[in-house]
């Protein structure tokens, strides 16, 4: 009781360093809306230069936007991969957490290097072999290949996120399912799994967030058809041509709405701290 | 294999392996392990093995030629120069930040509000700066307006614009890892020591400070690891053929533009070399620090 109270009482230094703070992180936060709003007002503009706000507010940018970048269909391309991701990543990464969790066999460590590896290196580094690999195997271009390739970072970092997970359920309920003659995908089925959901959960709503952000693996192994929503968005504003830079707001609004739907849906299932696990 | 020996045998392996913890339940790592070697192990050796086959010359003429050509070998230094200070701007910040919304009760909606950089990704952010920081945009109207500076401040299309959008986009996850790393210290410490009549700044000197230093030397990595491949920001900000030509632009350039796989596998090497040694520096200097238990024990 003594030590938390003498823990809140704070000096008039103490005080000044955190209005300082305060102000610091309200100044980033309000820059950083700002910045959002302007996104925003232009999308809704029919033009907007040299003025506070724009003469007249349209939503026609969003109408040609989703023509002229034909955004029903990178939607749905974006959608199946992030999906397909999401799922394989799961299948994968969640079994291999718990084998890493409760065994102790020869080469452990050598498997946690090579998991955490992929993590340590920029996507760049592997995504150009990757991708001449994938393109010599007749893989890339087309929306295997960007399933394939986004599932070197995200297949790792579901392993290393569930790790902790695991680790804190009670091995004993395992025995006793054991005793009770479960098989392991019985006991993956009607124990682990329920158990875990909201590890699996939080870790796979950050793979679907981070699948839906990752630029550089999809835009070196997509082909025309298989771009992803963040690709197409690059493409739109990168290449050559004529374009209202509303519509490519437009485009972004969209982008930011669709990933922070998911990550709304994140933050109201997990506490965003325990996302990233604890670092050991 | 005929049915009896082949069980025996069978049994007598599994024995033996279940000696050494394997059993059906460490056999399920080998998907990973199956999918990592595959898509990670393979191409990253393929890519090393075609960087020593140029299109022309001997083994070692890719590097011979990054090394020799300032275009291409000053294309270190520039991503080194941005990819540097944005993450220890990152980390730095961090720790206060994370400091201040701990005690904060509205935890979560806080956290919420500084992770949603994570949801715009890099065009939306390059838009926006284009937008709000450009010389007609609300910033420089109002630094203008209120006569901070006599004229706009240039901020976009230069070192200053990629810099800023790798801070705002990289740090909804440095925060994240050092908040979830505060959140895991032993309350008990802090208060063993203001107990003990430590102030703030000596508990952050003496506990909190040598407690944090090796989680924010793994965070400096994962975070550097980002800020070190920038792409589409230094394109899409900067002066990609100039102050911000990093050297993922020369890998792009020379993947997709001059078709050249053999050097485009050079320079990922290079960067993935680079990248490691800076890895192991850092994590390396962690071994001075300290390490232990840190948690409360409750895992």
């Amino acid at each position: 009781m003594f030590a938390e109270r003498a823990l809140g009482t704070r000096t008039p230094s103490e005080l000044i360093w955190s209005v300082a703070l305060w102000t610091v992180m309200g100044l980033f936060v309000a820059n950083f809306m700002l910045m959002i709003l302007a996104v925003l007002v232009n999308s809704f503009a029919t033009q907007w230069f040299g003025t506070w706000l724009p003469p007249a507010f349209t939503t026609k940018w969003y109408v040609s936007a989703w023509r002229e970048f034909q955004l029903d269909q990178v939607l749905v391309v974006t959608m199946m991969v992030v999906g397909a991701v999401v799922v394989i990543s799961g299948l994968i990464g969640v079994p291999a957490a718990y084998a890493l969790a409760r065994r102790n066999f020869p080469g452990k460590r050598f498997v946690l290097l090579l998991l955490l590896l992929p993590l340590m290196v920029p996507p760049i580094t592997y995504g150009i072999p990757l991708a001449t690999v994938l393109y010599e195997a007749r893989l890339a271009g087309n929306i295997w290949g960007v399933i394939l390739a986004n599932l070197v970072p995200t297949v790792p970092f579901v392993v290393l996120v569930m790790i902790p997970f695991i680790e804190q359920i009670d091995p004993r309920i395992e025995q006793a399912a054991r005793l009770f003659g479960a098989g392991t995908g019985q006991l993956f089925v009607r124990v682990l799994v329920p158990l875990l959901a909201p590890g699996i959960l939080a870790a796979l709503l950050l793979v679907l967030v981070r699948t839906i952000a990752m630029f550089e693996l999809t835009f070196f192994t997509a082909g025309p058809s298989s771009q992803t929503l963040v690709v197409a968005l690059y493409y739109a504003v990168y290449a050559p041509g004529v374009r209202a830079n509303q519509s490519i707001d437009a485009m972004s609004i969209i982008y930011m709405a669709t990933t922070l739907l998911w990550l709304m849906i994140a933050l109201r299932f997990v506490n965003p701290v325990q996302l990233v696990g604890r670092p050991r | 294999m005929s049915g009896g020996d082949g069980l025996t045998g069978r049994q007598r392996l599994s024995r033996w392996l279940a000696n050494y913890e394997v059993d059906g339940v460490a056999l399920l790592v080998l998907p990973a392990i199956a999918c990592m070697l595959l898509l990670f192990i393979y191409p990253f050796l393929h890519g090393l093995i075609l960087s020593l086959q140029p299109r022309s010359g001997e083994m070692l003429d890719n590097y011979r030629k990054f090394f020799s050509d300032p275009f291409l070998y000053d294309t270190i230094w520039t991503t080194l120069r941005l990819a540097f200070p944005a993450t220890i701007i990152n980390v730095v910040m961090s720790v206060p930040i994370a400091l201040l919304v701990r005690r904060f009760r509205r935890q979560r909606l806080l956290t919420a509000i500084l992770v949603v950089p994570i949801t715009l990704g890099p065009v939306l952010i390059a838009e926006g700066m284009l937008n709000y920081l450009g010389p007609q945009g609300w910033f420089n109207g109002a630094i203008v307006g209120l006569g901070i500076s006599g004229a706009p401040v240039r901020l976009i299309h230069n070192y200053a614009g990629v810099l800023i959008s790798l801070v705002v986009a990289g740090f909804p996850f440095v925060f994240l890892l050092t908040l979830s790393f505060l959140s895991g210290l032993d309350p008990s410490l802090e208060k063993a020591a203001s107990t003990l009549g430590a102030g703030p700044r000596a508990r952050f000197r003496h506990i909190l400070l040598p407690l944090l230093l090796p989680a924010l030397a793994v965070n400096f990595c994962m975070s550097f690891v980002q800020m070190f491949s920038v792409f589409p920001a230094a394109v899409l900000l900067g002066e990609p053929a100039g102050a911000t030509r990093v050297i993922s632009i020369a890998a792009y350039q020379a993947a997709y533009e001059q078709y050249d796989a053999p050097m485009a596998s050079t320079i990922a090497m290079i960067m993935g070399a680079v990248q490691l040694a800076i890895v192991a520096i850092v994590l390396g200097s962690r071994e001075l620090f300290y390490r232990g238990s840190t948690g409360s024990g409750k895992g």
